[in-house]
């Protein structure tokens, strides 16, 4: 299968005063189209980063990311949004909605930055928020919905781009759990039904189950890599622990 | 483009109110500084702009219209002669003292003319006619100085320079420059009034025959009439104008003035457009993590930026009107003519989209990394 996305020998130097603080050291992963992916690990570990890196929101120190295809290493920072635009959806912790904005006009904002606006941006943004249920939520704003539903809007806006990847921040985290777990068989249907290589970064043990493969990180570094069933119980029960031990 | 500017503008009903108070302010401030500038420069030539005279017959090197220096009256005989001189008047502006009814003395202008001709009539009568002026004694002045010379109605009887002094008519609108009410008299009286002889004028308006080149006339009014300077209007006017505004800096001060206005609105508007921005910035690092380029961003606070100018413009236009309106009784004219009124649009535009210039450089460096920070 295809990789969406490969990263080979990536490494990201913080620049702070006279030293840096390293933190990823020489990362090595793909992650396929239909794939649903979930990156662990103890705050600080550096999962983030990768996931920023990931969606070209933050630029490597060296090494290789290839995005769609796409080395982006080494591209120019100007370059980065539209690659972004064409390629990846966001889903983040806070959900970040535009809370001046309608659902609609939420979904209807992603359709626009893709050059999809009136009827038509009106109409597609309607069917991607029946998708995520919520056809009927359309002209409510964000401050009127519950956490689920910001986050189904997000989820609803990150998918208005048609991307091939969608990289999610926590996205279960301000969730109660069957919540959160409706949020997750969505995001387990666009990688297992719509072919999209889907990247979490969670502390969430709850959501673990609907990986296809689970990373974890530590000090900048892929610790473990596996299918859930056979990762650790001590990780499953307390995901920021420190656990070292290599999957076969 | 979903409304996201407009909403953003609008979500915030107190800061929308600040950075419209702030607009207005500016807008209001600039009106009444520009205004009062262009009415005072109106008023220092109002003399020559309104004499209806193609040319300006003064002593040598005299610098503005106030400071006219005798000359013999004879040379009016002379400057008929030319060829190309359709009329040609003997004209008095000087200073002199006016004694009202509690004893008290008031400095004014005494404008001598000749009634029967066309030439420097006084013009906005409200009361009176000019050939009223014909009657001994008898003067025009402005209804805004009533107060200041004692004056209630006409037929009321004062002392000019020690004769006696009849208010025969008002004006509406003439405005000295300096604290000097102008008032208005026949060539003679003018003369008593000022002390200045009966041979001796301090100016001669010329108008020149139709289809004649003022330049021409004034060049042949320099090589045979001597001792005298030859100005056309326009020149003369500017002369007095830059006297008063630039030499005395009383111009320079207003424009000071109104510098700061723009300085103070810009402040004011760039301070609560970047506010705005600060209260939005996540959403800004959001859009930029969905994809969209810097100049997309841009057009949201632009768009916000000018949404802000048009209301504050209609909203600052609304009170200059009443504020210039207003200032018509007053000692000072604030004027807005149509091309300042729209000049001030793009002004308004100018100073908030440059204010927003402030914010966007803020949103330049925003890192959509930040949205990944809960």
């Amino acid at each position: 299968m295809q990789s969406a996305i490969s990263v080979r020998q990536l490494t990201k130097t913080y620049e702070e005063g006279a030293t840096g603080t390293l933190a990823l050291r020489g990362i090595d992963l793909d992650v396929s189209a239909g794939e649903l992916l979930m990156l662990m690990g103890p705050s600080g570990s550096g999962k983030t980063t990768l996931l920023s890196i990931m969606g070209c929101i933050l630029t490597a120190t060296s090494g290789s990311v290839r995005v769609a295809g796409r080395e982006v290493v080494g591209l120019r920072e100007k370059e980065l949004p539209a690659i972004r635009l064409e390629h990846v959806g966001f889903v983040f912790q806070g959900f970040n909605l535009f809370p001046t904005l309608t659902a609609g006009e939420n979904v209807e904002l992603m359709l626009d930055l893709k050059g999809i606006s009136g009827a038509k941006a009106k109409k597609r943004a309607q069917e991607l928020l029946e998708q995520v249920g919520l056809g009927r939520k359309y002209d409510s704003f964000p401050a009127d919905m519950s956490g689920g539903q910001k986050q189904r809007v997000a989820i609803a806006r990150a998918l208005a781009g048609d991307p091939a990847i969608i990289l999610a921040d926590e996205p279960t985290a301000a969730l109660d759990s069957h919540t959160g777990r409706n949020v997750m068989e969505m995001m387990s249907e666009f990688a297992h039904q719509r072919g999209r290589a889907v990247v979490i970064v969670t502390h969430d043990s709850r959501v673990l189950s609907f990986a296809d493969r689970i990373v974890s990180i530590e000090d900048g570094m892929i610790a473990t890599s596996g299918q859930p069933e056979a990762v650790p119980a001590g990780l499953l029960r307390n995901p920021q622990s420190q656990i070292t031990l290599s999957l076969a | 483009m979903p409304p996201l500017a407009q909403r953003n503008l609008f979500h915030d009903k107190v800061r929308l109110t600040v950075t419209l108070t702030g607009i207005v302010f500016s807008v209001v401030l600039i009106v009444v500084q520009l205004g009062l500038f262009i009415g005072f420069t109106t008023a220092t030539s109002n003399l020559i702009d309104h004499s209806g005279a193609d040319l300006w017959i003064t002593s040598k090197n005299v610098p503005y219209v106030e400071q006219g220096v005798a000359f013999s009256e004879r040379k009016l005989n002379q400057v008929r002669a030319v060829p190309g001189v359709a009329d040609a008047q003997k004209m008095i502006a000087h200073w002199t003292q006016w004694k009202r009814h509690d004893g008290g003395q008031e400095s004014v202008q005494v404008v001598g003319i000749n009634v029967d001709d066309p030439l420097e009539r006084p013009w906005n009568l409200v009361e009176g006619r000019v050939e009223d002026l014909k009657s001994p004694d008898a003067v025009i002045l402005d209804e805004l100085y009533k107060q200041k010379l004692g004056v209630t109605h006409r037929g009321e009887v004062f002392e000019i320079g020690g004769y006696r002094a009849r208010v025969v008519g008002f004006t509406r609108g003439i405005r000295s420059f300096t604290t000097s009410p102008y008032v208005f008299t026949s060539f003679k009286n003018a003369q008593d009034f000022t002390g200045l002889r009966e041979d001796q004028t301090l100016f001669i308006l010329v108008k020149v025959a139709p289809g004649r080149n003022i330049e021409q006339v004034r060049r042949a009014l320099l090589a045979h009439v001597t001792d005298v300077d030859v100005l056309t209007s326009a020149k003369f006017s500017h002369m007095t104008t830059f006297y008063w505004m630039f030499t005395t800096g009383a111009g320079v001060a207003v424009l000071i003035a109104a510098v700061l206005g723009l300085v103070v609105g810009f402040v004011v508007v760039a301070q609560t457009i970047y506010a705005t921005t600060m209260d939005h910035i996540r959403e800004y690092g959001t859009l930029k993590a969905m994809g969209a380029p810097n100049s997309y961003v841009y057009k949201v606070i632009m768009k916000q930026a000018a949404i802000s100018a048009v209301i504050g413009y209609v909203l600052g236009m609304f009170v200059s009107v009443f504020v210039v309106h207003g200032s018509q009784k007053g000692g000072a004219a604030i004027l807005m003519p149509t091309p300042m009124a729209v000049g001030m649009f793009f002004l308004t535009l100018l100073m908030c989209v440059g204010a927003a210039l402030v914010s966007i450089n803020k949103v330049t460096r925003i890192d959509p990394a930040m949205v990944f920070k809960a």
